[in-house]
């Protein structure tokens, strides 16, 4: 009875655990990538440009800033979305590898941008029906963020494909770069199984086929070839990172770390 | 490809359901789609708005300042066109 107790006690204490992780990382790609596009501020191609950038990465820190808030809930040591955000190192960020490709050309931006917006789309599409509420309602509101942003960026990818000689090169090298990091997107580890079972997590597999017949179908407007796929996923989920996070978590947690408790 | 290369588009914002559109200003843009998500971006940021319009500038035809007077100056001795022109009867109510 009592090894029984024993082992109820080490189940839910693994299902807390992973429930946690799969908030973090949602939050931590959501973080990563919104990070990412404010590196553009001041530099995009035009002012216009500048502030839709800007736009897209606010709104994606508002949504990590939920699932932070959320996911030092479910861990119970007391974090909150700061800490969380600037004082853990790369290893412990659970966010997927293509959110920290650097920004590269205007390209690569976009491309990484649509890959993502099209995996958002179906992942937030899948929780905003999640048995649990709390990530349920988070998912609805970020929805309809992730819809627009999806409406600017695949309208970019088919502007540039189907563009100049140029700006279709370009974009097809930021594709064959970039293709690689999207066999992470939907292939489903330990933590994402328990918690698809609970009904919690979405059910990547499912999901998979919807994301890559619309990236088909963007990819044919955009006069694009699809590369060929990648048998070997990233981890970054489970914190396993490309060498440019650390660089990236340098600059956005500098102020932290060299001013312990620096508020505005 | 520099921003000077994309065409003017003014923009209108509707403020509420029932009111009109009201021209707020204008930016560049590519194409009319992105005219549109420029004008989202720029100038429905704090809730400006519930409808949009973009307008290529190039097509709004205007009228030329130099016939101003022939234009406008006409309507000035035409008080009895204003409806405070005209005095109204004791008799008639609920006007």
């Amino acid at each position: 009875m009592q090894t029984e107790t024993r082992t109820d006690t080490r189940t839910e204490a693994q299902q807390q655990q992973a429930h946690c992780h799969y908030v973090l990382r949602l939050a931590d790609t959501s973080l990563v990538l919104g990070q990412r596009l404010a590196e553009w501020i001041g530099h995009a191609p035009a002012l216009e440009e500048d502030l839709a950038l800007a736009n897209l990465s606010l709104d994606l820190i508002g949504q990590a800033r939920l699932l932070l808030t959320y996911a030092g809930e479910l861990e119970g040591q007391g974090r909150d979305e700061d800490a969380l955000a600037f004082l853990r190192d790369a290893p412990e960020f659970l966010n997927l590898a293509l959110a920290e490709q650097p920004n590269g050309d205007f390209a690569h931006t976009i491309v990484r941008q649509w890959l993502i917006d099209a995996w958002q789309l179906e992942i937030y599409g899948a929780l905003e029906h999640s048995s649990d509420t709390r990530l349920a309602a988070i998912a609805a509101k970020a929805i309809r963020e992730t819809r627009y942003h999806y409406r600017f960026s695949s309208g970019w990818l088919v502007r540039l494909g189907d563009g100049t000689a140029e700006s279709r090169q370009r974009t097809q090298r930021a594709l064959d770069d970039l293709w690689r990091f999207t066999a992470e997107l939907f292939a489903p580890d330990g933590i994402d199984e328990r918690m698809s079972r609970a009904g919690i997590g979405a059910s990547l597999p499912e999901l998979a086929s919807r994301w890559s017949a619309r990236v088909e179908e963007d990819l044919r407007a955009a006069t694009l070839t699809r590369p060929a796929t990648q048998p070997f996923p990233w981890h970054g989920k489970r914190g396993v990172h490309t060498e440019h996070l650390g660089h990236l978590l340098g600059e956005m947690q500098h102020l932290q770390r060299s001013y312990p408790g620096a508020r505005w | 490809m520099t921003e000077s290369d994309w065409p003017l588009f003014e923009v209108f914002i509707r403020s509420r359901s029932g009111l009109e559109h009201k021209h707020v200003g204008s930016l560049h843009a590519a194409d009319a789609r992105m005219a549109v998500e420029h004008a989202r971006d720029v100038y429905t940021r704090r809730q400006e708005g519930v409808s949009l319009w973009v307008v290529r500038s190039a097509d709004i035809v205007a009228s030329d300042p130099e016939e101003a007077d022939a234009l406008f100056e006409p309507a000035r001795d035409k008080v009895y066109r204003h409806p405070s022109f005209y005095a109204i009867p004791a008799e008639v109510k609920n006007l």
